[in-house]
């Protein structure tokens, strides 16, 4: 029996070594959701967007685009030549681009986006005395680095450049249509064609278009990463020259198109407010002599030491999708009294849920949380959005107009979030109880009302009107959403993400009915 | 006779009827002591570990959101003599966690399990002391489904592991020892919560792949079959991962490196030598991307005897 017994460990033992080996050694390589998506094949071309409702652009001839040369000139010839020149000398490398960008210009450079949000997301260390720098776009490579792309910079910058390139491809499908240049594939059918092909017309480039758009509006909202994103913007320039989608003449009206309707929105970038929205300490005080004039406890920094608020003045920043007077009146009512039985029977029901949390809570709590070095709340429904567009096949410029809707709803959401955040300025759980541990960072602002709950009202709004069959799910992430920051010990569950959560569905509202009257559908 | 009755009053309260103690020493994947054949030693560990400033990157500071940072471990340890040159060894601890300042609240919980086989297959006379060399191979799996994703106030890593492990000690017949150790430790993919996160770039899922890791063992000291006393040097070094960028919170894939200096005592009690009482501490000179801890421990081993010869012969044989 002994010796039975001896032979049970020894050989389990040896067993589970050898398992754990074999498992750990076999299984290292890890593979990004959208690493290996197929090449966009849409169901529709949508020959008419060029009839889209743009955002800002007037028309969209707004800005000219001069009509190409003939297809049967020496001069394209020798630009298709130049694509049999990449061709017969392909490199891996060369074979990775034009895989990478033909899953889509637009879901590439969305990703492209998350990914700077994600390293920007950092808020800066203290200086020696206790104050906090502020990061410099005149000076954006020294620490702290420019931006701090927290949630409303983020949730701004994802609806400029989204819909600087939903303007420019609605242009770029006026001029395809009215040039009608066709692909070099069926010019010359002697060519290797390593995308889809299709009937769009390929004069101007709409891959083109986009990186035009996406690298002229990232020097102002990026400007320390110039060199990565002027990379991504060659990389897919060259990738539709290598696959045989575009010549240089269709890359270079593309790009120059891109960017003249991306400096529209640049200008109207500059003067959106967003750059006074960190305020001063003089605004930072009246805040909170405000807030005790009213008779109610003011919100307070809980890191040491204190931090001033993350830009008090957002709320101020021009919306996209209706005025500032909208905002006003977007505005909730006032949360409970902190002085209140109400408010303190809130805090008690936080208190109870994170002194007790469920790993299924803290499973919702960390999937949501998307804090420092993520994308944010709306890179997040980005990131949802993208995975579920993939599957559908839009065209590129129903993918941008899709995008472009998702994004300016998340941005005003951010603003008339901010602009009730700082109106009412309410203390978060932890203040008004020091017991309440949470089981995520507490952000920098005031609580009432929930930005996550917001941000997910408004998503699920406009992705449920986009995807119809999806709005049940769409729905229940948002609520799944907003109970995070309750379970998680950062919100109250009521006021904070109760209220987020209708707030932001009005806001996702607007953005419906401009999907309903931009032609699009 | 006085040792046999106290011997059965506690085998009795482990409800054991026929054993024995017989091994005086036993016990880490680490050291080089082995038990003796069908012994086995069973053990609760506590440990404390705590620390203020920690390493960014290679850059030293304190974060006054955390302030002191400790961990708390109970562990069962066991140690079973399959033979004299071959024993296997487990550890189960339960681990909490708590930060002293800020808002994040600690984590607790059942962490990981490992085994160990480890195995003598050379010990020989030379000089005027023995040489012995080991091989050890362990795996490590996580008991329970805790998030990796919270550090510094995780419970642990959430990693499978395996390692291997070759060491060497040499032992003057008057107690002196050396015994030097290099291990090898490969670290599984691990999962966590979030569907993506950013290192040096974004990563679009919810898996993380672990930097394997190396480590360096250093200890010399004075044994025989009642103390041991011991200096001991660990070097952890983790092969790849990244720093943890400016103002940024720990990730589990980060290049962590530590340095420890510390050491270990034990002590066999004469009346009971089926008893051992361990302790020890270490504190961390140099690390990248970790705590600089301090950790004391102790342990009391209990030592149990599967042998029914070993009632009849030598009531206390093969220490070793």
């Amino acid at each position: 029996m002994l010796s039975d017994m001896k032979k049970i460990v020894f050989y389990s033992v040896i067993v589970l070594v050898t398992a754990v080996i074999v498992i750990i050694a076999c299984n290292k390589d890890i593979e990004g959701r959208t690493d290996n998506i197929p090449a966009l094949a849409p169901s529709n071309l949508d020959l008419n967007a060029g009839a889209w409702k743009p955002v800002l652009l007037t028309s969209p001839s707004e800005f000219a685009v001069a009509a190409p040369g003939a297809t049967a000139s020496p001069d394209y010839i020798a630009q298709i030549n130049e694509i049999k020149a990449w061709q017969a000398d392909m490199t891996k490398e060369e074979e990775r681009i034009v895989k990478y960008w033909s899953a889509g210009g637009v879901l590439r450079w969305n990703e492209i986006m998350r990914e700077l949000v994600a390293k920007h997301n950092l808020p800066p260390y203290q200086n020696e005395d206790g104050t906090y720098p502020a990061p410099s776009a005149t000076n954006p490579l020294a620490y702290p680095l420019f931006p701090f792309a927290n949630p409303p910079y983020a949730a701004r910058a994802y609806a400029y450049v989204a819909a600087a390139q939903y303007d420019a491809l609605i242009a770029a499908w006026y001029y395809k249509k009215l040039y009608n240049r066709a692909a070099p594939y069926k010019v010359d059918s002697s060519l290797k064609v390593l995308i889809p092909q299709s009937d769009l017309p390929s004069y101007p480039s709409e891959d083109a278009v986009l990186a035009g758009a996406a690298a002229e509006m990232m020097k102002l909202l990026f400007p320390g990463d110039q060199d990565f994103i002027q990379q991504k913007a060659e990389e897919q320039k060259r990738a539709r020259i290598i696959a045989g989608a575009n010549v240089r003449s269709d890359i270079e009206a593309g790009e120059a198109l891109g960017k003249a309707v991306a400096q529209k929105f640049a200008a109207r970038a500059r003067g959106d407010r967003a750059g006074v929205a960190g305020g001063n300490p003089a605004l930072w005080k009246q805040l909170e002599d405000d807030c005790i004039a009213r008779g109610e406890t003011p919100w307070v920094s809980l890191e040491t030491p204190k931090r001033p608020p993350m830009l008090p003045l957002f709320g101020k920043v021009k919306p996209f999708l209706f005025d500032s007077l909208t905002v006003i009146a977007l505005r909730p009512g006032p949360p409970p009294s902190t002085s209140s039985k109400e408010m303190k029977e809130e805090c008690d029901e936080v208190y109870h849920q994170t002194s007790r949390a469920t790993r299924e809570n803290i499973r919702i709590i960390h999937f949501w949380s998307d804090g420092a070095n993520t994308y944010t709340p709306t890179g997040h429904w980005m990131s949802i959005a993208a995975e579920d567009f993939i599957r559908k096949n839009f065209s590129e410029v129903r993918w941008a107009r899709n995008i472009a809707l998702l994004a300016m709803a998340e941005m005003d959401a951010a603003i008339v979030c901010w602009d009730t955040k700082f109106y009412y300025f309410n203390p978060r759980p932890s203040q008004m109880d020091p017991n309440i541990k949470s089981l995520t960072g507490v952000p920098n602002f005031p609580s009432y009302i929930s930005g996550h709950s917001t941000f997910s009202g408004a998503a699920s709004q406009i992705l449920g009107h986009i995807i119809p069959e999806r709005a049940a799910a769409y729905d229940a992430m948002a609520e799944e959403a907003a109970k995070s920051r309750f379970v998680g010990g950062l919100h109250y569950n009521k006021s904070d993400c109760g209220v987020g959560l209708v707030v932001g569905r009005n806001v996702g509202n607007y953005a419906v009915q401009r999907a309903k009257t931009d032609g699009a559908e | 006779m006085k040792k046999i009755s106290t011997r059965m009053v506690v085998a009795a309260m482990l409800l054991f009827a026929m054993i024995l103690p017989r091994s005086l020493s036993a016990q880490t994947d680490i050291d080089a002591l082995m038990m003796a054949k069908n012994a086995f030693c069973i053990g609760p560990m506590y440990s404390y570990s705590s620390w203020k400033n920690y390493w960014e990157g290679t850059l030293k500071r304190d974060n006054e959101n955390l302030g002191t940072v400790s961990t708390k471990m109970v562990a069962i340890m066991g140690n079973y003599g399959i033979s004299k040159k071959l024993n296997a060894l487990f550890s189960v601890p339960y681990v909490k966690t708590k930060a002293s300042a800020g808002t994040l609240q600690g984590m607790d919980g059942i962490q990981d399990l490992s085994l160990f086989l480890k195995w003598r297959p050379l010990q020989k006379e030379m000089g005027k002391g023995k040489l012995s060399v080991f091989g050890i191979a362990g795996v490590s799996i996580p008991l329970s489904d805790y998030t990796p994703d919270y550090l510094p106030l995780s419970i642990g890593l959430h990693s499978k592991t395996a390692l291997g492990r070759l060491m060497v000690d040499y032992k003057l017949d008057m107690g002196l020892f050396a015994t030097a150790s290099a291990t090898y430790l490969l670290r599984d993919n691990i999962d966590i919560d979030r569907e993506s996160y950013y290192t040096t770039e974004m990563h679009n899922t919810h898996e993380v792949k672990m930097p394997d890791a190396a480590n360096y063992n250093f200890r010399a000291g004075f044994r025989n079959r009642r103390w041991i006393a011991e200096a001991v040097v660990n070097i952890w070094n983790t092969l790849g991962g990244f720093d943890i960028t400016r103002n940024n919170m720990p990730f589990p894939s980060n290049n962590m490196d530590a340095t420890m200096v510390g050491a270990n005592f034990k002590y066999v009690i004469p009346p009971l030598p089926q008893l051992q009482l361990v302790a020890g501490g270490n504190t961390t000179v140099a690390g990248r991307n970790v705590g600089q801890a301090r950790t004391v421990y102790g342990s009391i081993f209990y030592i149990l005897d599967f042998s029914r010869k070993s009632k009849s012969t030598n009531p206390n044989p093969n220490a070793e």
